[in-house]
């Protein structure tokens, strides 16, 4: 039996909008990657999901909170890549955009931040943990991550 | 005499982050908790200071999944208060913008989301030989509205042509042609989820009053808001009924109307306003339409299968009747004023009220969107339904019960906690 590329699909603040270009991509390549891609940890799609042994590990959105940064060392620790996933992962923004609000902007936000343990500053994926490969875009660039899917398909020799 | 603390981390096939947290003592439902657990990104705070010619575009970054509608909402909110109106050819655009999303949005959610629910099964990933079809008939469904939304609107997330006061761009004859073939091709594929959801025994009644724009013709965009307990009212005045409701353990506050909770959504659309749907779907769906007007949160799925009919057939009507030619876009002269904007988005009513400076620089705005109306009336929904099967059901059948039940709402986490809070003014 062929081995297949075990993937998860994280995260964590942003508008989700990569994740809903990954269902879109599921319409033209699903048929093709159900045979090569085990979806091991995929919440939008499923609840039984299994963090451990991952190859890749996409990651969408910014890190706004300790809890995020403690399950982000989770994902990382639990796969061998990580890709960032859009703009917030990437380069923080727009989840980001509180770290340059202004003094008056800021104190009106300020018992909400404390309210819910959140970070001081929203950190971009790289600020936290090693990341291995990243997309660009709000929404990621599809074409990038069609050839970051094939790469790793080549790479685990699932392809 | 049952004791039961039911807790579910990141509930799955939803839009968004959210846990939920009921507490059960002696059979008796104490606490329903849902809990945003997505971190806040302030857009409240954020838009002040932004340029109009720039803020659609930056609050379609609030949802991936619903970035069309915030866009459309907040550029009728603009045109509104500088007094613009748009050309019928803009009108129809957005429509059948509006309408690219409907279908792919309620398709991702009616079989990605919540079909595996009927099966009993985890996931679309499990589905067997037999349920394969479903699958497949969920990727062309969603491939003809992200088709749609493509030669229309520029892109299916965060769309870039609609613009205050027109579009950038105009879709060409090949292209309106190719999208009618296709939405044709896939309309037929609907009604074997129709008859799934029509058929499956479920049921979360609970009366409940709804909430909706309607007008003579069913439509996203435009019309007065009527309440099933017989309230009529324009747009403008939505928040002198609304009551903010803090919910202190949640990232996001919760609404009341006219005193009361209340649903928006597919469900409340067609409860209020069937009527209006376009006259091959009332002919088409006619079977299905029996069932409204219901208190069966459940037929929530029914109601946005029926939409996705609602949206085929009147853009095949539209892009067969109309021709679409080259336009400039009115010119924004900014000036200090402040607009509404009411439309209804995938999961119901999406409020945006903007004040503006002379230089068309926001000084502040507020934004509602549908999941926060719900929220309520989405944990009084849970408490009933775990008071009736406490002493029947599982600790276990009951979390799925839930589950299932808050996936019938199809709620967006990402849309609802990403505010401070409103202010009314």
């Amino acid at each position: 039996m062929q081995k297949k590329l075990k993937i998860g699909w994280f995260s964590f603040s942003c508008s989700e909008d990569s994740t809903i270009v990954f269902t879109e991509l599921l319409n033209d390549h699903f048929s093709q990657w159900s045979k090569l891609i085990e979806f091991q940890h995929v919440r939008i799609l499923k609840k039984n999901n299994t963090l451990k042994g991952l190859d890749v590990a996409f990651v969408e959105g910014a890190i706004a909170s300790t809890r995020d940064a403690q399950k982000l060392k989770e994902i990382r620790k639990n796969c061998k890549r990580l890709v960032a996933i859009g703009s917030c992962a990437v380069n923080g923004m727009p989840s980001a955009q509180r770290n340059v609000f202004d003094p008056k902007q800021k104190k009106e936000i300020e018992f909400l931040i404390k309210r819910f343990h959140m970070a001081k500053k929203v950190r971009t994926l790289a600020q936290v943990v090693k990341v291995d490969d990243q997309v660009s875009g709000c929404p990621m660039n599809e074409t990038v991550f069609l050839q970051i899917v094939d790469k790793y398909l080549k790479e685990f020799k699932a392809a | 005499m049952k004791n039961v603390d039911i807790s579910i981390q990141n509930i799955s096939k939803i839009e968004g982050h959210a846990d939920l947290e009921v507490k059960v003592r002696k059979n008796k439902v104490e606490k329903v908790h849902i809990k945003f657990t997505e971190n806040k990104r302030f857009f409240t705070q954020a838009i002040r200071k932004r340029s109009i010619d720039t803020l659609p575009q930056s609050v379609s970054r609030i949802c991936g999944t619903c970035s069309i509608a915030h866009l459309l909402c907040c550029i009728e909110a603009i045109e509104k208060g500088l007094g613009i109106t748009p050309s019928e050819q803009t009108r129809l655009l957005r429509k059948l913008t509006m309408y690219g999303l409907i279908i792919r949005d309620h398709a991702l959610h009616l079989y990605l989301f919540s079909l595996p629910d009927v099966f009993n099964k985890d996931s679309v990933l499990d589905f067997d030989e037999n349920q394969h079809k479903y699958l497949l008939d969920a990727f062309a469904l969603k491939k003809a509205g992200n088709l749609l939304c493509t030669i229309i609107a520029g892109r299916a997330v965060h769309a870039p042509y609609p613009l205050v006061g027109g579009f950038a761009h105009f879709p060409s004859k090949e292209e309106i042609k190719s999208c009618v073939q296709e939405l044709t091709k896939v309309r037929l594929r609907l009604f074997d989820a129709l008859d799934v959801y029509y058929n499956a025994k479920i049921d979360y009644t609970r009366e409940t009053d709804f909430l909706a724009l309607a007008r003579d013709e069913f439509d996203f965009l435009e019309g007065d808001l009527v309440s099933s307990h017989g309230l009529h009212i324009q747009e403008k005045e939505f928040p002198k009924h609304l009551q903010k409701v803090v919910l202190p353990y949640s990232q996001a506050v919760g609404y009341k109307f006219e005193g009361d909770t209340y649903m928006v959504g597919a469900l409340a659309r067609l409860n209020l306003n069937k009527k209006g749907l376009h006259k091959n779907t009332k002919k088409d769906a006619q079977k299905y339409l029996k069932i409204f007007p219901s208190n069966n949160i459940f037929h929530n799925n029914l109601a946005q299968g029926i939409e996705i009919l609602h949206a085929i057939d009147h853009s095949i009507e539209i892009m067969e009747s109309k021709t679409f030619k080259e336009e400039e876009p009115i010119a924004v002269i900014p000036k200090a004023c402040e607009g509404v904007g009411l439309i209804e988005a995938p999961r119901g009513a999406l409020f945006y009220r903007l004040k503006m400076d002379k230089t068309g620089i926001i000084l502040n705005g507020d934004i509602v969107v549908p999941t926060q109306q719900n929220q309520i009336n989405m944990e009084l929904d849970i408490k009933n339904l775990v008071q009736k099967h406490i002493s029947k059901l599982s600790k276990e059948q009951i979390t799925y019960e839930i589950e299932k039940l808050i996936r019938s709402y199809d709620p967006c986490i990402s849309c609802a906690s990403h505010f401070l809070k409103v202010n009314w003014v």
